[in-house]
Formats: C-alpha cells, sequence, structure tokens
C-alpha cells in the first residue's frame, strides 16, 4: 500500500510528516481496538480474576477473601473431586470417540460420492443445530425415558425386562453427549477428506494401491488435522457439559461441569468453583496448545 | 467435482472388486442415510408431540400419545413466562449480533490488512481468538460471573449483551476473514486513485464487496447467541433467555407450548437455509 499510495505531504515540513506516519501507522489499532477491549476485559480479565479467585483463600461467613497463595488447593481440589473429573474424562472421551467412529464414513461418503447434493447433505448434518441445545436434550430424555416411545415399546413386547432403565445410567450421558455434539465431529471431518486432492488418490491407486492401501496411507494420514480439530472442537466441550449429565443422567454420574455450576450458581463457594474451573481450563489449554503447537492456531478456522 | 475428475477416478475403479463396489453404492449411503435418521430423529418427536392433546389437569408434555391437536398452537402464548423469555432471547440476540459484528468486522480487516511488522500484537490477537473459540464454556461462563459479583454488577439485559457479545465475536472475524483473504485490492487502489476518500471507498467499494462474510459472521452470531445456555446461565440472573427458561421448566415439567416453539424455530430456520442453499446455488 505505501508503495502505490503516496503519502499525503511527500515534501513537507518534519513534524507534519511525522505526523502522518503516525496516521498511517494507526489504522490496525484503531481498527483492533473496540474488538481487542471487549476481549480483553471480559475475556481475559475474567479468567486471570478467576485464577487469582482460585488462589485466596475466602471467609464463608462474610464472604471476604484475602490472596493466601494457596496454590495447593489446585490439586487438593482436583483430589476432593476426583470421581467427577474421572466420569467426565470417561464420558466425554466415549462420545468423542463415537463420534468419530460414526462420523467418518459419512462424512467420507459426503466429501466422495455427494455429487451435486452435497450442500443438501451438508445442512442434514447441521440440523440438529436448528433445535434448541436445551430442547434438543429434553426430547432425549422423552425417548429414553422408562415408559417412553422407545422403552416403552420394547417393555410392551417384553423384550426388555420391566425393570430395565435408560434414563439416570452413564450410557444415557454418553448418548446425550454423542447425539449434541457430532456435527462438531462431523463438519471438520468432512472439510479435510474434501480437501485432499484428488489427484493424489488417483497416484496411489495408478501404483497398484488397492482401496484398502490407499485409505490407511493416503486418506487417513491427510485427514489427521481435520481428526485433531474435530476432537478438540467435540472433547472440551463435552468434558465441561453439565446439561446432558444433568437431564439424562440424573443424579449420579455426576460430571465436573455440575459441580463447578452448584458452587457458582447453588453455593456461592467462589473460590472452590474458581480452582476447579482453573483445573479444567488446564486440561482444555494442555489440548489447545498441543493443536496451536502442531498445526497452528489459525488452521482451526478452516474447520469451523 | 468437475465431470472430467470423475472419470478419471472412475476408470481405475472399475477395475476392483465387486464388493468394493457395492460398499461406495450401497452399503455407505445406507449408512449416512441411517446417521441422518438418527439426527432428525429427536426433531421428528419434538414436532409429533407438539401436536399431543393433554388429558392430565396439569398443562405439562406427556410421554403417552393423546390424541392429535391444534390447541398449544392456538395458545402459544399462554405462558407468560415462555413468552417473555422467547422476545428476550431475540432482543438479545439481535443486539449482541449487530455489535459482534461491526467489532468482528473491524477486527478482520486489521488482521487481514497488516502484517505483524506493521501490527504490532497482531499474533497475541490470533492467540487469544483461538483460546476463546476452544475454551470449555463454563468457564468463561463462571469467570465472568466472578467479575460481575467483584464489581457488582446487577446481572440482567446488560450483562448478558456483554456476555455475548464477547463470545460471538471471534467466530464474527473468523467467518469475516475467511472470505476477506481473497480479496482484490487492487479495485481500492482504483477507486483511491479515482480520488475516493477512505471512508467513502470502504463505503461504496469494500464493503459491498464483503458483505457475504460480514452477513455470514452475523448469521453465525446470531444462531450462537439465540442457542446459548452455559454463559447465559451464568450471567442472566433474573431475566432468564429462552434456553435458561426452558431448562429451569423442565426441572418441574415442561408445557408444551416448549415443542411449539421448537418447532417454529426449526422451520423457519430450516426454510431459510433451504432458500439461502437455492439462491447461491442459482447464482453459480
Amino acid at each position: 500500500m505505501e508503495q502505490l499510495v503516496p503519502a499525503n505531504h511527500p515534501g513537507g515540513v518534519g513534524r507534519q510528516r511525522r505526523l502522518s506516519a503516525w496516521r498511517r501507522r494507526l489504522p490496525p489499532y484503531l481498527l483492533s481496538l473496540p474488538a481487542g477491549l471487549w476481549l480483553l476485559l471480559l475475556f481475559i480479565v475474567p479468567l486471570v480474576m478467576m485464577l487469582s479467585m482460585s488462589l485466596k483463600t475466602c471467609d464463608p461467613a462474610s464472604g471476604a477473601c484475602v490472596m493466601t497463595w494457596s496454590w495447593g488447593r489446585l490439586p487438593h481440589s482436583v483430589n476432593l473431586y476426583r470421581a467427577q473429573f474421572v466420569t467426565s474424562l470417561i464420558f466425554a472421551a466415549a462420545a468423542t470417540l463415537i463420534d468419530l467412529v460414526v462420523s467418518f464414513p459419512i462424512a467420507y461418503w459426503i466429501a466422495f460420492h455427494g455429487g451435486r447434493r452435497k450442500n443438501f447433505f451438508l445442512i442434514m448434518l447441521l440440523v440438529p443445530f436448528f433445535v434448541s441445545f436445551i430442547i434438543r436434550t429434553l426430547v432425549w430424555e422423552f425417548i429414553l425415558s422408562n415408559n417412553g416411545i422407545f422403552l416403552g415399546f420394547l417393555k410392551h413386547n417384553h423384550l426388555v425386562p420391566s425393570g430395565f432403565h435408560v434414563l439416570g445410567t452413564g450410557f444415557a450421558v454418553v448418548a446425550g453427549l454423542a447425539y449434541n455434539y457430532l456435527p462438531f465431529t462431523a463438519l471438520p471431518l468432512y472439510v479435510a477428506i474434501e480437501r485432499i486432492d484428488r489427484r493424489v488418490l488417483d497416484a496411489a491407486y495408478d501404483l497398484y494401491a488397492n482401496r484398502r492401501a490407499a485409505f490407511m496411507r493416503v486418506i487417513l494420514p491427510l485427514t489427521i488435522p481435520g481428526i485433531f480439530a474435530a476432537f478438540l472442537l467435540t472433547f472440551i466441550p463435552a468434558f465441561g457439559d453439565y446439561v446432558n449429565q444433568e437431564i439424562l443422567g440424573g443424579t449420579s454420574n455426576t460430571m465436573i461441569g455440575t459441580v463447578i455450576q452448584n458452587s457458582f450458581l447453588v453455593n456461592s463457594d467462589y473460590a472452590g468453583g474458581a480452582s476447579l474451573s482453573v483445573v479444567l481450563l488446564a486440561v482444555s489449554l494442555v489440548g489447545i496448545w498441543l493443536y496451536a503447537r502442531l498445526l497452528g492456531s489459525r488452521t482451526i478456522e478452516e474447520y469451523l | 467435482m468437475s465431470p472430467t475428475t470423475t472419470r478419471r477416478l472412475d476408470a481405475p475403479r472399475r477395475e476392483r472388486s465387486a464388493l468394493s463396489r457395492r460398499l461406495g453404492k450401497f452399503v455407505l449411503p445406507t449408512y449416512s442415510g441411517l446417521v441422518i435418521v438418527y439426527l432428525v430423529l429427536p426433531i421428528a418427536v419434538m414436532v409429533v408431540y407438539s401436536f399431543n392433546r393433554v388429558t392430565s389437569g396439569l398443562q405439562l408434555v406427556s410421554f403417552a400419545w393423546n390424541g392429535f391437536t391444534f390447541q398449544w398452537y392456538k395458545q402459544w402464548s399462554s405462558v407468560p413466562g415462555l413468552t417473555s423469555a422467547f422476545w428476550l432471547s431475540i432482543r438479545l440476540a439481535v443486539v449482541s449480533t449487530i455489535i459482534a459484528t461491526v467489532l468482528g468486522t473491524l477486527l478482520a480487516i486489521a488482521l487481514v490488512r497488516y502484517r505483524s511488522a506493521r501490527f504490532h500484537g497482531k499474533g497475541a490477537i490470533e492467540q487469544i481468538l483461538f483460546l476463546n473459540i476452544a475454551a470449555p464454556e463454563i468457564v468463561m461462563g463462571a469467570s465472568l460471573l466472578g467479575i460481575f459479583v467483584t464489581f457488582n454488577v446487577a446481572r440482567g439485559f446488560v450483562t448478558l449483551v456483554l456476555a455475548h457479545v464477547m463470545f460471538s465475536i471471534a467466530y464474527v472475524t473468523v467467518t469475516v476473514r475467511a472470505r476477506l483473504s481473497g480479496f482484490d485490492r487492487s479495485l481500492e487502489e482504483a477507486a483511491y486513485d479515482l480520488g475516493a476518500k477512505p471512508l467513502a471507498t470502504f463505503r461504496l467499494v469494500t464493503l459491498p464487496l464483503i458483505m457475504p462474510g460480514v452477513l455470514a459472521g452475523a448469521l453465525m452470531a446470531f444462531a450462537i447467541s439465540i442457542d446459548d445456555f452455559v454463559t447465559s446461565n451464568f450471567v442472566s440472573g433474573s431475566s432468564a433467555p429462552f434456553p435458561v427458561w426452558v431448562y429451569g421448566a423442565s426441572r418441574v415439567g415442561t408445557p408444551p407450548q416448549v415443542f411449539v416453539f421448537g418447532t417454529v424455530i426449526f422451520g423457519v430456520g430450516i426454510v431459510l437455509a433451504i432458500l439461502s442453499l437455492g439462491l447461491s446455488r442459482k447464482r453459480s
């Protein structure tokens, strides 16, 4: 731009030239100031304050908090809620794995065989998003309920014992998580598979690769960034999710999200909730950092 | 896919076994169809049960099918909390979409236009955007509640807007930037050469060109805002938007009107999506 648009005062006095140089340097900062400030004050500052809150000690009676740098609280709270962390880990991992396995073939099929109706099939993949997340989960509660459409039918025909139930079990929670986050897995996979250069695949076949070898040694390796993005976009929200657990899991199998939500909104235990959130964030950051390290932080945009 | 590549792909494939051909022609389409049925199933249940009669005294959805009725569509606004929560959600989504779209677009322009040599902190902003998209929502919601409590900010519409803009900006920026990267700068230079001032150039040349990207970003922000539960639940206080209200009500019993709202929103959304699909096909 500098070469093409001449400066306003090519032969002007020094002060003016400095002023115009300064004005030319300003635009990127001015353009990014409002959004940057918003994110700084309402995203970064709250996270930093939460970290500091998790290191404070609060008096339960007065609610006053004093900074005590209690780093020990972080491992302590992990220990205290180890069961919930483990449950979240297992549920989120199971749901992510199910989603990867279920959505890979359909993503592959749409990318390679979707033909002219590709966009239509993509909308079908996104169909759950046209219904509110809460309503979707409520309908699953409805479908899986003891005498609901599904189990009621099975029980009526004596296909399962009358005491059989799905709701309130870990299975229902994983099913709900897997359903709700499936599009987050399927879309990145689709983008990654779609982007594979068909000529590379042709080359593999020309070099006498059979279908299996072409898949294992060409398609799968080229899809790995997409798989990683899908994993990140599914696992992290599923790990912190508490809606599925509260609606479908009943009182058992509490996940860490429920504990965090309750400490903030029910028990007003901000220090405790903050330290658990910090741990949750730290776990997610490991994945985020690994992703940014290996694939670059900008690549995630391609999969959104 | 162009016809030539299809033919070239098909040529060697013909030599492969009948089994692998069946996989592509039969197994995968059937499987994909089943997955789509699975994805659509709960929505079908929602639509069907929005027409279900209620026999008990309490007007709550029941698992049993009691017969067909239009009652809940006629009485769509008879649950006061639900209707006001719905309009709150719409207002919230409109306001936060407008703010987030403007801020996010400006940021996207800055990120595309200026290399890091002339834009210190560009790398940091990109990292923050990435973190904002990938961070668990419960952590963002909880930490926002933390600062609102610390600074004694009353929770309500304002805190909801602050939060919704915060998590929408990154999506808008990313969407707009993706469309901006193929932008032809020479069009702007032509405008400058013809004597247009920067602001006029932006209004008459740049903005119309990036408009599809800006609209896509706005649509994304709107969709995220109207469906948000986790963050809203933390920062809404007593003014609950639609998802928060529905969640709260469902713990006691869901009024059938919830399914009516769900069905209508779904219908409008899917019609818009198919229309835009038809439009983009016609244009191409």
